[in-house]
C-alpha cells in the first residue's frame, strides 16, 4: 500500500531538492507532510492565506514580511506557478536558509554554488525583509515601515523617526543615506547569525 | 418464484439465529452491566495481530525507523526563552547607546526565526488533524507514510477489511440502531408516569442500558479510575472535547443532564424523547447568543440538587485529544461544584477524532463503526471549586490544567475557535508592546 502524502512526492523530486536544499530524505518527506496539511485548498501551492492561518505567525509582528519572502519577486517558474502561489520546490528554497551550518558538512557538491544556508544568504534573507523593493538598499523610509511594524503603536512617530536617522548614521559607510547589504553586513559582523538563525531539527 | 421463495426460506432462519445471538450474546448483557467477555478475547487478539504488524514493519525497514519512532513526534526542537533575552543576546556584542533608543539591525532576526519555526511546527494547527500513529494499525486512513512491506501485512490487511466491513459494521449498525430506537420508546414510556421518585429511577435505568447498547456499538472498551469521584447531583461535570462520543464514554457510568443547541431530524428526535423523561438543557439557537439567559438557566438547574449534574464542554470544539486548549469561562461562572473529568483515547484502536471541517456526522459515525475499537480512559478528578480572590478565567485555566495533567495531555492557552476563526489583534499587540519596551527602555515615550 503506497503511502498517500508522499506518493505525490516522487523520488526525483526528493533528490533534486536534497542537492539544493542539503535537506535530507527523512526531513523533505516530514516537512512535505508539512506543506501538505498547511495547503487546505488541496492544489499542491500555499497561498499567502495558507500561511496567515497558523496563530503563530499571524501574531508575530513581522509575520506579513516573512510570509512575502516565500513568494519571491518575478515568476521564477520552478518556485511559483503564479505570483501568488508558492509550489513545494519554493517553500523548500525558502526554509533551506534557516538550515543550521553543520562544520563537518563539505557541500561542496551542491551545484548552485554557495550552499542556501551560509552566513551570506542568511543575512541576505534577514536583509530582505527591511529591503521590501529589492533595490539592494535599506532606504528610511522601509526601515521606517519594519520599526513600525515591530513596535506597533507604542513609540511616537519623532521618536521612531530619530531612531532610524541614528541606525542610518551609524551604518552608512559611503554616505548614500541608506544601507547597502556589506554596510549591513558589516553592522552585524559580530552576532552569531549562524546559530541565530537556524532551526533544530531533531532528525 | 420458487426461486425467491426457496431464498426466503433459507434467509429468514439465517436472520433468526442472528437476532438471537445478537440480543442474548451482546445486548442482554450490556444492559445489566455484565461482561461475557468476548470482547476481552477480540482485543487480545487484536493486540497480538497489531504487535505483529509493528514488529514485521520495523523489521523490514530497520534505519529510518528508528529515528522516525521518537515518541515526541516533533519535527524542531522550539526556543523556550522570551523575547527579552532572545534580543539582548543578538545585542550583545553591540557597544550600549549613551541616547535612548537601543534599536539595532539584528533585532529582526528574532522575529524572522520564530516566523519560520512556527510555519514548520506551531501548537495549534496540528491540534485540528488526527493524531499521527507511531506505528501503523492496519487501517488504510492511517496510511499515512509507510510503504509496502511484504505479502503477509497484506493479506492481513485484507482480512482486517473483510473483518471489518462485512462483519463488524453490520453488527455495530444493527445494535446502535437498537439502542436508539430503545432510548427512544424507553423514554416516551417513562415520560408518561406521573410518580416522581419512581420516574427518576427507571430514567436513569432507560438512559443507561441504551448508552451501553450504543457502547457496544463501537465496541468500545471504557476504563474507569476513580470512581469515588463520580460528578453528583447539582455540579457541573466538565471534560475535554474530542469527538460527539464523548457523551456515550461518560453516559455509560453515570447520568448527566445534557446541555446543547436544539436541532432538527433525528438529533432533535432524540432529544425531545429524552426530555420526556428527565430534564435536560436545551437551547434554541437565538437563546445561545445570550450569554445572560443562558448562564440563569443553566445555574437554575444547578441550584437545584435534586437535579442531574451538567455534562459541559468548555472547550468548544473537538480537538484532536492530544491536548486540552483553552476552557470558555462561561461554564465557570455559574458557581457550584466543578467535576472535572480526562478522557484519553488510545489511537492504537481506533481515532476518535471527529475532524468537522473534513467528515460529516454521518461519515465519521461510518469511519467508528469500521474501526477496530474505541479503547479509552476516564479519570474522575476530585471535585473544584472558585477560590477566594480567583477569577472565572483563572478558576478555568486551573481545572484545565488538572485534567490536561491527568491525561497526559498537553495544556494550550490558545483558543479552540482558532479551527475557524482568526486569531486575535491583540496577541500582536502585546509581542509589539514587550518589543517597544526593548527599544526605549522602561519610560514613557515623551
Amino acid at each position: 500500500m503506497g503511502s498517500r502524502a508522499s506518493s505525490l512526492l516522487r523520488e526525483e523530486d526528493i533528490e533534486e531538492i536534497k542537492k539544493e536544499t542539503g535537506f535530507s530524505h527523512s526531513q523533505i518527506t516530514r516537512l512535505y507532510s508539512r506543506f501538505h496539511s498547511l495547503d487546505k485548498g488541496e492544489n499542491g501551492a500555499l497561498s499567502r492565506e495558507d500561511f496567515q492561518r497558523i496563530p503563530e505567525l499571524a501574531i508575530n509582528p513581522l509575520g506579513d514580511r516573512i510570509i512575502n519572502a516565500f513568494f519571491p519577486e518575478g515568476t521564477n517558474k520552478k518556485y511559483t506557478a503564479r505570483e501568488d502561489q508558492v509550489n513545494f520546490r519554493g517553500f523548500m528554497r525558502t526554509l533551506a536558509h534557516f538550515r543550521p551550518v553543520e562544520d563537518n558538512e563539505k557541500n561542496k557538491d551542491l551545484t548552485s554554488g554557495e550552499p542556501l544556508n551560509s552566513r551570506t544568504n542568511k543575512l541576505h534573507f534577514a536583509f530582505q525583509l527591511y529591503d521590501l523593493d529589492r533595490d539592494d538598499k535599506i532606504s528610511r523610509d522601509e526601515l521606517l515601515q519594519v520599526l513600525r511594524m515591530m513596535v506597533g503603536v507604542n513609540i511616537s512617530d519623532e521618536q521612531l523617526g530619530s531612531i532610524a536617522d541614528r541606525t542610518i548614521q551609524e551604518a552608512d559607510t559611503n554616505g548614500d543615506m541608506c544601507i547597502s547589504f556589506s554596510e549591513f553586513t558589516k553592522v552585524l559582523e559580530k552576532v552569531d547569525v549562524e546559530q541565530k538563525m537556524s532551526i533544530r531539527f531533531l532528525h | 418464484m420458487t426461486d425467491l421463495f426457496g431464498f426466503w426460506a433459507v434467509f429468514f432462519p439465517v436472520l433468526r439465529v442472528w437476532f438471537t445471538c445478537l440480543v442474548v450474546l451482546i445486548m442482554l448483557p450490556a444492559m445489566f452491566g455484565i461482561s461475557l467477555g468476548i470482547t476481552e478475547t477480540y482485543m487480545k487478539i487484536l493486540l497480538k495481530t497489531l504487535e505483529w504488524a509493528t514488529h514485521r514493519i520495523q523489521r523490514a525497514s530497520r534505519a529510518e525507523e528508528i529515528l522516525k519512532r521518537s515518541a515526541s513526534n516533533g519535527l524542531i526542537q522550539r526556543n523556550d526563552s522570551s523575547l527579552e533575552q532572545e534580543i539582548e543576546e543578538l545585542r550583545r556584542n553591540r557597544p550600549k547607546s549613551a541616547e535612548r533608543g537601543d534599536f539595532t539591525l539584528s533585532d529582526v532576526l528574532y522575529f524572522s526565526t520564530r516566523g519560520i519555526e512556527s510555519i514548520v511546527e506551531d501548537d495549534v494547527t496540528q491540534r485540528f488533524t488526527s493524531e499521527e500513529l507511531v506505528s501503523w494499525n492496519l487501517l488504510t486512513r492511517t496510511n499515512n507514510n509507510f510503504q509496502y512491506i511484504s505479502l503477509r501485512l497484506t493479506v492481513l490487511w485484507g482480512v482486517g477489511v473483510v473483518v471489518r466491513y462485512c462483519i463488524l459494521l453490520p453488527l455495530r449498525i444493527t445494535l446502535t440502531a437498537i439502542g436508539l430506537s430503545w432510548l427512544v420508546i424507553g423514554t416516551t414510556m417513562v415520560g408518561f408516569l406521573p410518580n416522581f421518585r419512581v420516574k427518576g429511577w427507571l430514567s436513569e435505568l432507560v438512559h443507561l442500558m441504551c448508552y451501553r447498547i450504543c457502547a457496544r456499538g463501537l465496541s468500545a472498551t471504557i476504563h474507569y479510575h476513580n470512581k469515588q469521584n463520580r460528578p453528583k447531583r447539582g455540579g457541573i461535570c466538565v471534560a475535554n472535547h474530542t469527538s460527539p462520543i464523548d457523551v456515550v464514554i461518560l453516559a455509560n457510568d453515570g447520568c448527566y443532564a445534557m446541555v446543547g443547541q436544539v436541532h432538527g431530524g433525528l438529533m432533535g428526535v432524540l432529544q425531545r424523547a429524552m426530555e420526556r423523561s428527565c430534564p435536560h438543557i436545551w437551547f434554541e439557537r437565538a437563546e445561545m447568543r445570550d450569554r445572560h439567559l443562558v448562564t440563569q438557566r443553566l445555574r437554575d438547574h444547578v441550584n437545584n440538587k435534586t437535579k442531574l449534574p451538567i455534562l459541559i464542554f468548555p472547550e468548544g470544539t473537538c480537538i484532536n485529544n492530544t491536548s486540552v486548549m483553552m476552557f470558555k469561562k462561561g461554564s465557570f461562572e455559574i458557581g457550584g461544584t466543578i467535576y472535572p473529568v480526562a478522557i484519553k483515547y488510545d489511537p492504537q484502536f481506533g481515532d476518535a477524532f471527529w475532524n468537522s471541517s473534513k467528515y460529516s456526522m454521518v461519515s465519521y459515525l461510518l469511519r467508528m463503526m469500521t474501526s477496530w475499537a474505541i479503547v479509552c480512559n476516564v479519570w474522575y478528578l476530585p471535585p473544584m471549586t472558585q477560590e477566594e480572590g480567583e477569577d472565572a478565567v483563572q478558576f478555568a485555566n486551573r481545572v484545565k490544567s488538572t485534567i490536561a495533567q491527568q491525561g497526559g495531555l498537553v495544556d494550550l492557552a490558545w483558543d479552540g475557535g482558532l479551527k475557524r476563526a482568526k486569531v486575535k489583534e491583540s496577541f500582536k499587540e502585546q509581542q509589539q508592546k514587550k518589543y517597544s519596551h526593548m527599544v526605549v527602555g522602561d519610560d514613557s515615550s515623551d
